[in-house]
């Protein structure tokens, strides 16, 4: 599973996690590949979103959360090395339900940079006109960017979080189940969306949905009870498992 | 107690009968016997809801009725003259309006900051727990002993002497509580996926706080602080001694100053000086009355737009 000949952009090593008593993560070790998107697949209570949070330390929020081993980004520790902010800044999530913020939409899209410090409006109008291009979501908005966010649908919705996190300008995406709530139309746009950022950014999609694995993963990894059973090329996975777990499961024997 | 329960288990079923003598026939039905009792308990229910409105609208009423006699552009626009017995209650009005504006500006910024603290940075531990406890005993705090508090502390040891400063301060320890619960609900009532976002985007807990959270808890935080300032106005014993003027017929001109206000100034002139025309008195509690009544009525309708506009 560590493979040294392709550009790292984060290596897993021995990654557990625990919230309290209970343990979400077994000692995962494994690399997210420059600019590939890694899909994560298994059922409920797999440590999948405990691992994504891991990923950007969104885990912190939640006090009970402990972690062992390490994760590097570039070779930097994410959790010794730089701070939380630093890395969410590097490090985007969009979550599974659409949550914009109760303010406008040019104002969800344009608030990590504003955070950031970002204070000049013309490039803070220009970032968010890119940001929404790069989300499929510009030419429905464009007439109304001052239009509170809630008011838009849930697909279009997602992609305003999308477009939010694009417009960190991070240089790893993570995305947690972000067609969960969408209807199948919508969930085709965002897959052809996250298709087309590959070319830009490295992306994680945990997903309850094999087949949305299937269609836009690069590599898949398997998780059953937090642990990592298998991670191959998405093909291999779906058609030549060495697992007999994993086999399992993409053929809907379980799970 | 058995044998109250008693007592009243055999009553009922006699005004049972009396009250319907026309459905008796059907009693052995158990569903008309349960109709029964629920049409019993419904209009005992209504009743209880009548009674608790009524003193309020009795109130109202009766000082509207006795006070609007008295209520002129003059009188609340003069001093008071002849030893309070005519003239207007211009400095009351003031030194209530002033009392009450300095208040919030003490009271508002602690009380939202403890919440901000209690409700974002607080871990659950022991010493929350008795900041919390101590905090719920101080909104049981008899008001006098607010008053007695203030007299020690602000009027005495930081000598402040009588005056709005002193009353104030006082004032404000007392509905701290309020505007701490009232902080504290509001803050908790914004959804926690809103801080989530705001951390995902790279921005620090003060920045999420200050963006994602504050202004999605303004609405409930300045309701609550309109009914505590609300309470605050109307209060006499806290300011008995820390800040009122039995009679100043001018206006207070610093912080220093003794002031007249609302609720001691009819507490004066109710009991303490013969003579006083009943309009004097009921046009004094009515300005209180409405001054007060106002302050909740706002509470309530900010409320409800804020509740219509939101959107989550």
């Amino acid at each position: 599973m560590v493979d040294a000949a392709v550009d790292v952009k984060i290596a897993v090593r021995d990654f557990s996690v625990r919230y309290g008593a209970i343990e979400a993560l077994r000692s995962a070790t494994f690399d997210i590949r420059l600019k590939e998107i890694l899909g994560i697949i298994g059922p409920a209570n797999s440590g999948k979103t405990s691992l994504l949070k891991s990923l950007n330390r969104m885990n912190e929020t939640d006090p009970a959360f402990r972690h062992t081993g390490t994760i590097l980004l570039d070779g930097q520790d994410l959790y010794r090395d730089l701070g939380a902010q630093q890395v969410r800044r590097r490090i985007g999530i969009v979550f599974a339900m659409p949550l914009p913020l109760p303010i406008s939409i040019h104002d969800n899209v344009t608030y990590g940079p504003r955070m950031k410090g970002e204070q000049d409006k013309r490039s803070l109008d220009e970032l968010a006109e890119r940001s929404l291009r790069d989300a499929s979501l510009w030419d429905e908005v464009k007439d109304r960017l001052n239009l509170p966010a809630m008011k838009l649908s849930g697909g279009q919705q997602q992609r305003l979080c999308i477009a939010r996190t694009l417009a960190m300008r991070p240089e790893v995406i993570l995305f947690d189940e972000p067609c969960s709530g969408l209807d199948p139309i919508s969930t085709a746009t965002v897959e052809e969306t996250m298709v087309r950022l590959k070319e830009q950014y490295t992306m994680v999609l945990v997903t309850n949905n094999t087949k949305q694995a299937a269609r836009v993963s690069d590599r898949v990894a398997f998780l059953l009870m937090g642990e990592l059973v298998e991670l191959d090329r998405t093909a291999v996975i779906f058609t030549a498992p060495s697992d007999r777990r994993t086999d399992d499961y993409v053929t809907g024997r379980f799970g | 107690m058995p044998s109250r329960l008693g007592v009243a288990g055999l009553s009922s079923p006699g005004i049972e009968g009396s009250r319907m003598p026309l459905e008796t026939s059907g009693a052995s039905q158990p569903w008309r016997r349960a109709l029964r009792m629920q049409r019993l308990a419904m209009a005992g229910l209504f009743l209880m809801n009548l009674m608790a409105v009524l003193p309020a609208i009795l109130v109202i009423g009766m000082i509207v009725f006795r006070g609007l006699g008295g209520l002129s552009w003059n009188f609340l626009t003069t001093m008071p003259s002849q030893g309070m017995r005519a003239g207007g209650i211009l400095p009351a009005i003031v030194g209530t309006l002033e009392l009450v504006g300095l208040t919030t500006i003490f009271a508002l910024p602690m009380g939202v900051l403890s919440a901000i603290y209690l409700t974002e940075y607080a871990r659950e531990n022991i010493l929350t727990r008795i900041v919390r406890l101590a905090i719920v005993n101080l909104a049981g705090v008899p008001s006098v002993v607010y008053g007695l508090f203030g007299l020690g502390l602000f009027v005495v040891f930081c000598r402040f002497g009588t005056s709005l400063l002193a009353g104030a301060l006082t004032l404000a320890i007392m509905i701290l509580p309020v505007i701490i619960t009232a902080s504290e609900e509001a803050l908790r009532s914004v959804p926690k996926s809103f801080r989530d976002v705001s951390l995902s985007l790279g921005a620090s807990r003060w920045q999420t706080i200050r963006h994602a959270v504050l202004p999605f808890a303004i609405p409930g935080i300045m309701t609550g602080t309109i009914l505590g300032i609300g309470r605050a106005a109307g209060e006499t014993a806290p300011i008995l001694f820390t800040v009122a003027a039995f009679y100043l017929p001018r206006l207070p001109k610093s912080l220093f100053d003794q002031a007249m206000v609302l609720p001691y100034h009819l507490y004066v002139i109710s009991t303490q000086i013969p003579n006083i025309p009943e309009t004097q008195r009921y046009g004094t509690a009515l300005v209180l009355l409405l001054l007060v009544l106002s302050m909740n009525m706002l509470a309530v309708v900010l409320r409800a737009r804020f509740r219509r506009k939101r959107q989550w």
